[in-house]
This record gives structure tokens, C-alpha cells and sequence, in this order.
């Protein structure tokens, strides 16, 4: 009796769970197929009609993307800003996160604290300042100064993250190091780097994720030359509805790449965004 | 400096102290070589601008007037200011409590089934996607017309499949041809009648191509007789293509009009009721002696269910938040489950042991014991949820902006989109700020006790 109600209670849950999958699936499958569809198709009927006539799928929407120059030009831009402002984040964080832990210097204890203050700012808050600020350096509306702005806000939470994992190391271990007469460039690069290796991994998927899905900041601080696939996209959002045959694949095309680093480093994406959630 | 130099050149000298003091003050340098990167990044585009925006939110809009708080209290004043409040209020009481509630079901659930890993990771990807994707993502599934978003073509299709579809939503009757519309938007026949008699409705505004598939002719229908306890009757189309055929009566090539809700009626209360047959014909038996009225009721009329307006003014906060869950329900599914894994067992064995059924042990233990996760996890959600911003600016259409704009969205506009007003946008800013700070102090707070 009791295993029966068991029997039953789990295959309750197993249905409940199977309907919410799909409802988590279907709105994902809903961009995929319309960006498989015809401007003519996407007029006469929902996406769900291609799963009946599968002949309306063809990749044409995503060769005419590829053939728009302002399309591709905003991709390479997207690769452009998102891989210096991970790696920027990474070395400069990693510096200030091995001072912090292991070098002395004055005040060191209380700049820590300022950073973990800096955590939670908005952006929000720094985008008029900076934005000024930029307009009298020459660097508002360019690439440089978009990844400049991502590095500055991704700091805080990446020199926190560095910090509390370099601090964990055994202090043995960079005595022994110390000893032997390593400078504390060569321990930071042979030791403390390689063991830091996996909050790095985490700390870099984390960041280029953020900086790869952003709009907010490129919206404000790139000018059309030098717009994230966001940005372009986001251009276009006021034609909804007559365009969904360049708005689909668009962000199909934007949001693969993340995916895909997703599925590859499920583990440190998972801890990443964990550890990250304080932001 | 001349001191340094000479000490270089004469290190035999050096006493050991000063040694341990060159080497301390070496040490210092690289250590700031270490941080003066991050410090100075942080210093020139965060700290400064921090400062800049509290003091820039004191001025006025072209920012040359100090204004004193006046920016302040504009903000409680100016209705799209005060709705962005309103809005901002909504989401931080509503998406983390259904994302905490959402996240801890769900955690519950999924470790009793065999596939948990592969749901995680599918709950999980959202987080993955932009905001931007997202927000064009729902933009799709939120169509109001059924042909083009999902939930409004499920919303049709289990509405209809509940309440019927009406065939005949334009059709109407021509004026003094024995039927009479009612307020309600039903046909009754004008004249009453009696059982042995045979009725003939008559009605036009449909389309020969709107015909249902097997509409047939009325005519034999309208012309058999009735027995003396039955009431016949025959919907028809009165309407001959081509022209010809005379008004108020079945022709010859005049259609029936199937699937008619008819009702007969006595006394105003409905003591039949039938469905017209393809030919448009229809019969009430068994009916006693007295006066009847025939009624073709308003459902029959009533115009296509065209689903709900998810974007419209009322809903698109709502729907906004809607999509807020697709992205975040993983995060909160999986940090929960974290704590759960990390859960004292034999606490949950003995109170089986006991026998508490599931639901006791998740009000009476899971739950209790999780509430530290779950307060990390709705912290979490309440501090991101303040700075929503790209899927509001996203999914909400230009007219209805306004209805769903939060503080991030309304900072924006005041500051870069046309509103131009800088010191309101800087006070905006620093609301958004204050209002971060609880969680802020948090932060410190937590830090510092961990490191004692």
C-alpha cells in the first residue's frame, strides 16, 4: 500500500517535472524555429505551424545575416570588447587579490573592505560620471572605453572572489617559496597562479558572460562603429513584429555563444554565477 | 633619496635592522605595484563617479543651480517617477518571493527523480542568455495575436476547447422578418408559436465561404410538417447566390445554417434546447400544449475569444516578471538544492522513522533547517531585482513603456532618453544606491565575521 502510494506520488512528481521542462524548453524552441521561418510564414501563422510543415525551415534568415555587414561588424565587435575586458579582469584582479591575501602594505585591510563595499553599486550610478569622464579622455563611444567600464565594475566582485581563494592557500607553501628566494612576481606567476587556477576559470566564464550579454553599458558607450550585437539588435526591437526574421536568428546567434560555454564548463559556470550572485 | 643611494653603494655597512627595513619597504613597493592597477580603476571609474552622482544630484538639470534636495522630492512627485517607484516596489516583493518559493519546490522535487542533473542544467541555462534574448524571446511568446505568440494560442485553444467556438460571429437578422434581437444580443422569434408548427429563421451576414463544410440545403427541412406534441423548425441562410429567392423564406438553394444553438421558450424560462443538423434543421419533442417562443441564444454571436493582452497597460509588469522566472528559477532551484544536499540527514531519517509523512517533514524540518540558504538566496534576488533593467526596456512595447518602467528603466530615460534632466537622473542613481546599501552593509558584515 505504501509502495504503491510511493509508486504513484513519483510518478506525480516525475509528470509535473517532465510539463515544467517543457515550458522551460518552449519558449527557446519558439526563437530557434522562427528564426528558421520566412518573413511570409512568420505572417500567416505561429512558429508551432513548422512543426506540421517542416518544409517553411531553412537556414536563409541566418545567410542574409551573415551577409549584413552591420550584423557581422556588431558580432566581431561583441568578440571584441567581451575578451579584454575577461582578460583585463583576470590579471588585474588576480595582482590585487594576491596583494591583498599575502603582500603588506599600508591600509591594506581597509581598501579590502571599500571593495567588498564596492560590490553591490549599480552600474547604474556610474554611467554619467564616467560618460564625461570619457567624453574629455576621447574615449566615449569606443571599444576601448566600453571594456575600460565593464573592467571597473567587474573588479570589486573579481578581486573579492581572488582574494578568498588565494587566502586559503597554505601559508607554508609561499614561505617555502619565499625562502628559496623567489621574487614575488616569479611566485605569483609559478605558484599562486596555476593553484588559483580553478576560482580563475570561474571568475573569467562569470565575466565574459556578463560583459558578452550586456546591453545597459554598450547602449551608452559605443557608438554605432563600435555597437555589441546587443546594441544592434536592441535597434531594431522597435519594428517588433514586421522584422522577426532578422530579431530571431539575431539573438539566436547572440545567445549560442554563451550557451555553448555553458554546456562546456557547466561546473565553473554553475560556481561562477553562485559566486557571483552577490554583485 | 641621497640617503638610498648611498646605502646602495656601501651595503657592507647596512646593520641587519636596516636591512629588514630596505627589504620591508622593497616589499611595500611591489605590493602596491600589486594594486595600483585595480585601486586606480576603481578609484577613477567607481568611487568618483559614486561621489560625482551625490553631488551632481543636488543640481539642477543643466547643473549650474544647486537646488538642494529639490531633486529629491521631484522624485515623489512626478507621476512617471512615482509609478517607476511603485513598479520597482512590485517586483522586489513579488519575483524573489516566487523564486525562493519556485526554487525550493522545485529543489524538493527534483531529488526524486533519476534525471535531476539533466533538469538542473536545463532550469540552469537561462542564466546563460542575455537579458537582451530574452526579453526578445517573450516578446514572441507574449504576441497577442493568436497566429503569432504560443501563450496566447494555448490560452485560445484551452478557452475554446471549454467554452465552444461561436460560427457565426457576423451573422444577424434582417429587420420585420419574425425574429427580434434581444439587449443580450440573442434572436427570439417575434410571433410566438405553438407545437405542430414549423418555424423558419432566417439570417444573412455569413459568407457562402464561411459556410461550415456540410452546410446543406434548407428547403426539404423547411417544408416537412410537425407532429402535434413537436416544434420544428429549420436556421437557414437567407440568402440565394446570384440573386433570386425571396426574403424570409428557405429557396430553393438557400443553405442551413449546422451547429445553431436554439432554445425554445415558455413562459421566458428555457424548457428545450437543440442543436441545428446540416441541413440547418432542428425539433423540440414532447413538448405540452401552450404558446412558445424560439431563441437563438447570444453565444452563437459572440465574436472570436482573441485571448489576453499580456502587453497591454494592466499585465505588462506581470508578464515582464514572467520572464524574469524563466531566467533566474535555475539559480534559485540549484543553490537551494545545495543546502538541501548539505541538510543533516539522520534529522530527516528519524523523523521518518516516526512516521511524519512528506509534507510534515518539509513544513516541520526541510524547511526550518534551510532557512539561512533561503535567506542568502532571496537577498540575492532582491538586490538584483532592484536593477532590472533590459527586460523591461526590452519586452514592454514603446506605448506601454511607461506603465512598466522601474527605477533603472525611469533613471535612464530621465538621464540619456529624452528627458535630459541629469540631476534628477544623478538622484535616481543614488536611490538605486541607497537602496543597495542594507545589502551592502551585509556583505561587509558577513566578510568581517568570517575572518575572525
Amino acid at each position: 500500500m505504501n509502495a504503491l502510494r510511493r509508486g504513484l506520488g513519483s510518478s506525480l512528481v516525475q509528470a509535473f517535472l517532465v510539463v515544467v521542462g517543457l515550458v522551460w524548453l518552449t519558449p527557446l524552441a519558439g526563437l530557434f524555429l522562427s528564426s528558421l521561418r520566412s518573413a511570409q510564414d512568420t505572417a500567416r501563422g505561429g512558429w508551432w505551424t513548422a512543426l506540421k510543415s517542416p518544409g517553411q525551415l531553412s537556414f536563409d534568415n541566418y545567410s542574409a545575416l551573415l551577409g549584413n555587414a552591420g550584423m557581422t561588424q556588431a558580432f566581431w565587435n561583441t568578440v571584441l570588447i567581451s575578451v579584454p575586458a575577461t582578460v583585463l579582469v583576470v590579471v588585474i584582479a588576480a595582482l590585487a587579490g594576491y596583494a591583498f591575501a599575502w603582500l603588506d602594505f599600508p591600509g591594506r585591510d581597509a581598501i579590502f573592505l571599500l571593495v567588498v563595499a564596492l560590490l553591490v553599486v549599480p552600474v547604474q550610478i556610474g554611467l554619467l560620471p564616467v560618460a564625461k569622464l570619457f567624453g574629455q579622455l576621447g574615449l566615449f563611444g569606443t571599444i576601448p572605453g566600453v571594456v575600460l567600464f565593464h573592467v571597473s565594475y567587474g573588479l570589486p566582485f573579481a578581486i573579492f572572489l581572488l582574494r578568498n581563494y588565494f587566502a586559503e592557500m597554505p601559508k607554508e607553501m609561499l614561505e617555502a617559496a619565499r625562502m628559496d628566494g623567489g621574487s614575488e612576481w616569479r611566485i605569483f606567476t609559478r605558484l599562486v597562479l596555476p593553484v588559483g587556477r580553478p576560482a580563475i576559470a570561474s571568475l573569467a566564464i562569470f565575466q565574459f558572460l556578463w560583459v558578452w550579454n550586456d546591453m545597459l553599458v554598450a547602449l551608452l558607450f559605443a557608438d554605432s562603429s563600435a555597437q555589441p550585437l546587443t546594441v544592434e539588435l536592441q535597434s531594431q526591437i522597435r519594428q517588433f513584429g514586421s522584422n522577426i526574421d532578422v530579431l530571431a536568428p539575431g539573438a539566436f546567434l547572440s545567445l549560442v555563444v554563451p550557451v555553448a560555454v555553458f554546456f562546456a564548463f557547466q561546473r565553473h559556470f554553475v560556481q561562477g554565477v553562485m559566486a557571483g550572485s552577490v554583485k | 633619496m641621497t640617503a638610498t643611494l648611498l646605502k646602495e653603494a656601501s651595503p657592507p655597512t647596512v646593520t641587519p635592522a636596516g636591512r629588514r627595513r630596505r627589504a620591508r619597504r622593497r616589499g611595500r613597493i611591489v605590493a602596491v605595484a600589486f594594486v595600483l592597477p585595480a585601486l586606480l580603476l576603481l578609484g577613477a571609474l567607481v568611487v568618483y563617479p559614486v561621489l560625482f552622482s551625490v553631488g551632481r544630484s543636488f543640481f539642477d538639470a543643466s547643473g549650474t543651480r544647486f537646488v538642494g534636495g529639490d531633486n529629491y522630492t521631484e522624485m515623489f512627485r512626478d507621476p512617471a517617477t512615482i509609478k517607476a517607484v511603485r513598479n520597482t516596489a512590485i517586483w522586489v516583493v513579488v519575483a524573489p518571493t516566487l523564486l525562493t518559493g519556485l526554487g525550493l519546490v522545485l529543489a524538493v522535487l527534483v531529488e526524486k527523480v533519476r534525471w535531476a542533473t539533466a533538469f538542473k542544467l536545463l532550469l540552469f541555462m537561462p542564466m546563460a542568455v542575455s537579458f537582451l534574448a530574452a526579453g526578445i524571446i517573450f516578446r514572441l511568446a507574449y504576441d497577442e495575436d493568436p497566429d503569432k505568440g504560443v501563450l496566447n494560442a494555448a490560452v485560445v485553444s484551452v478557452h475554446d476547447a471549454f467554452s465552444g467556438t461561436s460560427a457565426y460571429p457576423a451573422a444577424r437578422a434582417r429587420e420585420g422578418q419574425g425574429l427580434t434581437k434581444a439587449a443580450d444580443g440573442s434572436y427570439g422569434t417575434t410571433a410566438p408559436t405553438k407545437p405542430g408548427h414549423t418555424v423558419g429563421l432566417g439570417l444573412v451576414g455569413v459568407l457562402p465561404a464561411d459556410l461550415p463544410q456540410g452546410a446543406r440545403p434548407a428547403y426539404s427541412a423547411a417544408r416537412r410538417t410537425a407532429a402535434s406534441d413537436e416544434l420544428r423548425g429549420v436556421v437557414y441562410l437567407d440568402f440565394t447566390r446570384g440573386g433570386g429567392g425571396e426574403q424570409g423564406r428557405a429557396d430553393r438553394n438557400e443553405s442551413g445554417l449546422p451547429g445553431m444553438r436554439v432554445e425554445s421558450l415558455r413562459d421566458g424560462h428555457t424548457v428545450a434546447s437543440a442543436t441545428t443538423a446540416a441541413d440547418g434543421s432542428f425539433r423540440f419533442q414532447d413538448l405540452g400544449p401552450g404558446s412558445y417562443t424560439v431563441r437563438l441564444p447570444a453565444s452563437n454571436f459572440a465574436p472570436p475569444y482573441e485571448g489576453v493582452s499580456w502587453l497591454g497597460p494592466a499585465l505588462v509588469t506581470p508578464a515582464v516578471i514572467g520572464a524574469y522566472l524563466w531566467i533566474w528559477t535555475g539559480f534559485a532551484m540549484v543553490l537551494i538544492g545545495a543546502g538541501l544536499a548539505a541538510l543533516p540527514r539522520d534529522a530527516l531519517e528519524a523523523a521518518r522513522m516516526d512516521g511524519a509523512n512528506e509534507w510534515q517533514i518539509f513544513r516541520r524540518i526541510t524547511v526550518p533547517l534551510l532557512a539561512p540558504v533561503l535567506t542568502v538566496v532571496f537577498v540575492t534576488l532582491v538586490i538584483n531585482v532592484m536593477k532590472v533593467f533590459d527586460l523591461v526596456y526590452i519586452i514592454a512595447p514603446g506605448p506601454v513603456q511607461e506603465d512598466a518602467t522601474v527605477l533603472a528603466t525611469q533613471m535612464w530615460l530621465v538621464s540619456f532618453g529624452g528627458g535630459n534632466n541629469q540631476g534628477l537622473g544623478s538622484a535616481l542613481g543614488v536611490l538605486l544606491l541607497l537602496l543597495v546599501i542594507p545589502a551592502m552593509v551585509f556583505n561587509v558584515r558577513r566578510f568581517r565575521g568570517s575572518q575572525r
